[in-house]
């Protein structure tokens, strides 16, 4: 069946069956490969997308469910040319080792931003804890968060 | 004139071609054999070639785990990255620089020593001469062995050196497709696998029509006698075969694993290799013997990324991508796996999750070149299910640790015995200690080889970090080398470093209690080793130790300092806890000697890690065990340290200067374990010295005391 949504911004309309997952969509239809598979289970985020501006693990999520809606994945935020502020904060954080869970953290923290631009650092934690980073990155995450919400707050003013 | 002593990498490969070319778009090409895993090793790497050279960074471009082009440095492991990979292009570099500098003083009719290098453009007398590495690239005569005996430049006039360059890796990570698991060329296909529960089972039946009805889709499936993969141009349809599989393949002769085998209590009194190291047995009776055992069970890599590879064979080569730790060595086990030569095979390194030592990462490769050689000119992309990588992957072997420490009258350590049972902590592929995965699956399966723990002189395994850093005179190990564990074995970050160092120092805080003295000021008196002292007072500086309040009352602070395989980077601990049912870990403070340090803030990210993976081991991991093998398979039944259980760290490195670079991604590891587990006592009065450091354990010490 054809499944039509939005993509960062963009109309997409994809040939897949209704219960393939949106991850298997956005990867493998769509090109889009910077939301990962950690699980399968929505247990670790390293799926996390955001659908109509909610957090959703896309390796569950039947793309059939989507019909219609807009998806935002870790490639809407920016690029290496042009980073989104929370990528910039990221980078001068030097918040992550191997990476895998930052794009699914990245995105947890957008829709965290986009409803609570000064969160406490409690907030933060709890935006964050559905992820799991084995790394140990963690503090540099929080603090890439907080410095990207003050960023995004100075230019807002 | 004796001739310099290598690095073990450049003897290994001494021309220089293998390490160093000039690019026609002025740039240099630095290879390695070392990878990035996620420790900054690449960046770091570029930043001592272009010190070396006089160049930009941005000018330094640097090949990372190439089978083609690229050195063979064996594995990224044991904390040596910076130490030999580190040494050998510094010493390349160095010795490319002098070669370039007398081309170029011969164009000019100069003395080499009257240039100097400025962003890679030779100058005489503060002026370019036109001349440069590039101009004299062609004369330079790569193919040449590398001598070692040209000049380093002195670490005081280092410049790139030194600074906190950031990470060449991540922008791509925290943009998009980065990673091994992105690379999906036209044409691809999907594959997963089936697995053989264990060594010498036996697939007596699978019921094929049945699990291509359960994909759903266009599904192959290759099989090579135990070994049974499904491929499929559609991913959801390979790994729907692949689950499905689990429910119509029959086993016969699959291993049985008992309850109490799962618990490192276990390892005591099985079939071991015994070995006694240090000092002779003491000749007369102890007169105050002290006691104390530690235990951690199997603990995992738990990578965030199941493992994966891509393959293809076409025209009688094959190439495979792979997230592996060493490419060369990956290229001659997939070649003696696959009975192929060694030059048809090409390796190379892509990114992957981080793997914290040897998980699923190679056996993915070797499960990708099978299918790739069955289904020639295809490209495979093979990737493990999360039950897979968990259900599969070599585990960190469960120890148990007991020491043994006669005191003099002062009460201090006169004879100290550590007594050590645990499986080997290596059973990486090709180093005459383990095979890929998949070959056990054959119809011949590879000889079951004898247990094969890595040397005391490249650190140990199980005795890794089991002598103490203390002043002990006289000291000896009892290794038992338990032969057949019931899960395959092998390294995870720091091997046996993390339930030695927390043996010692739960020692060390018992025999201080014993002693009436304080646990800071009884080690001060009995570690002569001023590095190790250095950090010891300076740790407990950074977190007020003396302000420590009395134990028992639910907070509590406890610290520890090893030398990473007494021989690596140091660190002193302080861990801050807070116990009520669980344990919680509030604040970390951690200070490191590693000598030279070539970034510092990736050095910190690397404590910084170690710290909390060390703290998510001591209090929370366990490989669980079932009748057919591990039952841990899933984030909820293997859960580690959340962004709400994090402590607050403060991690920080000495200025080393003077003391060449040490490996620094193990060396917080041990002491941060051994500090939570005094901060822990601290609390509760009470000891607990069985990792994790769980609720049932918390109640039940709690209860006892």
């Amino acid at each position: 069946m054809t499944v039509a949504f939005t993509v960062n911004g963009a109309v997409q309309s994809v040939d897949a069956p209704e219960s393939a997952t949106l991850l298997e969509v956005l990867r493998n239809h769509l090109g889009l490969r910077g939301t990962r598979y950690g699980c399968g289970l929505e247990q670790c985020g390293c799926c996390m997308v955001l659908v109509d501006g909610e957090t959703s693990y896309a390796c569950t999520r039947e793309v059939g469910t989507v019909a219609g809606r807009a998806v935002t994945t870790i490639e809407g935020l920016g690029t290496v040319e042009a980073p989104h502020p929370l990528q910039r904060a990221f980078l001068d954080e030097q918040a992550g080792q191997c990476g895998y869970c930052l794009s699914g953290i990245l995105i947890s923290a957008k829709a965290l931003l986009d409803r609570t631009p000064d969160p406490s650092r409690a907030e933060v934690i709890a935006a964050l804890d559905k992820h799991l980073c084995r790394c140990g990155a963690h503090q540099r995450i929080i603090r890439a968060v907080e410095r990207a919400a003050a960023t995004l707050r100075g230019s807002a003013a | 004139m004796n001739a310099p002593t290598l690095p073990p990498s450049l003897i290994e490969n001494p021309r220089l071609d293998r390490w160093i070319r000039f690019e026609a778009d002025r740039t240099v090409r630095i290879a390695t054999g070392k990878v990035e895993i996620g420790q900054g090793v690449v960046t770091a790497l570029g930043q001592i070639a272009a010190d070396e050279l006089d160049l930009p960074l941005d000018k330094v471009a640097v090949l990372s785990g190439d089978t083609t082009a690229g050195p063979d440095e064996l594995y990224t492991s044991s904390s040596l990255s910076i130490q030999v990979s580190g040494s050998s292009v510094r010493l390349v570099c160095a010795e490319v620089r002098a070669k370039a500098l007398d081309r170029a003083a011969l164009r000019l009719n100069c003395n080499p020593a009257d240039l100097t290098v400025v962003d890679g453009v030779f100058h005489q007398n503060g002026a370019p001469t036109g001349q440069d590495y590039w101009s004299v690239a062609a004369e330079i005569d790569l193919t040449q062995n590398v001598t070692g005996s040209a000049a380093l430049k002195p670490a005081s006039r280092y410049k790139i050196v030194g600074h906190s360059t950031p990470r060449r890796d991540l922008p791509a990570k925290v943009s998009g497709a980065a990673y091994v698991h992105d690379t999906l060329p036209a044409g691809v296909l999907h594959a997963r696998t089936l697995r053989q529960p264990s060594r010498g089972a036996v697939l007596a039946s699978l019921d094929e029509s049945a699990i291509k009805r359960a994909a759903k889709g266009d599904v192959q499936i290759v099989r090579e006698a135990n070994f049974v993969a499904f491929v499929s141009p559609v991913e959801s349809v390979a790994h729907a075969a692949a689950v499905a599989a689990q429910q119509h393949a029959v086993w016969k002769n699959a291993k049985r694993i008992a309850p109490e085998e799962q618990e490192a209590a276990w390892l005591k009194g099985q079939p071991a290799d015994d070995r006694r190291l240090g000092a002779p047995e003491p000749t007369t009776p102890p007169k105050r013997l002290v006691q104390v055992t530690v235990s951690r069970p199997y603990v995992a890599h738990a990578s965030m990324a199941p493992s994966c590879a891509l393959a293809e064979y076409r025209d009688g080569h094959l190439t495979v991508h792979s997230h592996g730790q060493g490419m060369h060595l990956l290229r001659k086990n997939i070649a003696a796996a696959v009975k192929m030569p060694v030059e048809a095979i090409t390796a190379k390194h892509l990114h992957g999750a981080g793997c914290y030592g040897h998980n699923g990462a190679d056996d993915a490769a070797l499960d990708a070149a099978l299918i790739a050689l069955k289904l020639p000119g295809k490209t495979i992309r093979l990737m493990w299910r999360r039950e897979e990588e968990f259900g599969f992957e070599p585990v960190g072997p469960a120890m148990l640790v007991t020491l043994h420490v006669d005191l003099d009258d002062k009460g201090r350590p006169a004879d100290w015995t550590t007594e050590i049972w645990s499986a080997t902590h290596v059973q990486r592929p090709g180093s005459n200690s383990g095979f890929l995965l998949a070959t056990e699956a054959f119809a011949e399966p590879p000889p079951e080889l004898e247990p094969n723990d890595p040397a005391e002189a490249r650190g140990g395994g199980g005795t890794r970090n089991a002598v103490p850093i203390y002043d002990v005179p006289a000291h000896r190990i009892l290794h038992h080398l338990v032969l057949k564990p019931p899960v395959r074995t092998s390294a995870l970050r720091g091997l046996g470093a993390l339930p030695n160092v927390y043996a010692i120092e739960t020692m060390l805080d018992e025999l201080a209690a014993r002693a009436g003295e304080d646990p800071l000021a009884y080690r001060l008196s009995i570690l002569s080793e001023p590095r190790g002292r250095r950090l010891l007072e300076l740790v407990a500086e950074r977190a007020n130790w003396t302000a420590r309040g009395p134990a028992g009352t639910g907070k509590g602070m406890g610290l520890a300092v090893a030398r990473y395989k007494n021989s690596a980077a140091y660190a002193a601990v302080v861990a801050e806890v807070t116990v009520q049912e669980t344990v919680t870990v509030d604040r970390v403070w951690c200070v490191a000697d590693a000598g030279l340090v070539i970034n510092p803030d990736g050095a910190r990210n690397q404590l910084e890690g170690g710290i909390v993976q060390a703290i998510s081991w001591t209090l929370k991991e366990q490989v669980k065990l079932g009748e057919h093998g591990i039952v841990s398979l899933d984030w909820d039944s293997y859960p580690i340290l959340r962004f709400s259980e994090v402590p607050e760290i403060h991690a920080e490195l000495v200025d080393g200067a003077g003391h060449p670079a040490l490996g620094v991604g193990e060396c917080s590891v041990g002491p941060t374990a051994a500090a939570v587990g005094n901060a822990v006592a601290h609390a509760l009065g009470v000891r607990i010295n069985d990792m994790p450091l769980t609720r049932e354990r918390i109640m039940a010490a709690l209860l006892k005391s």
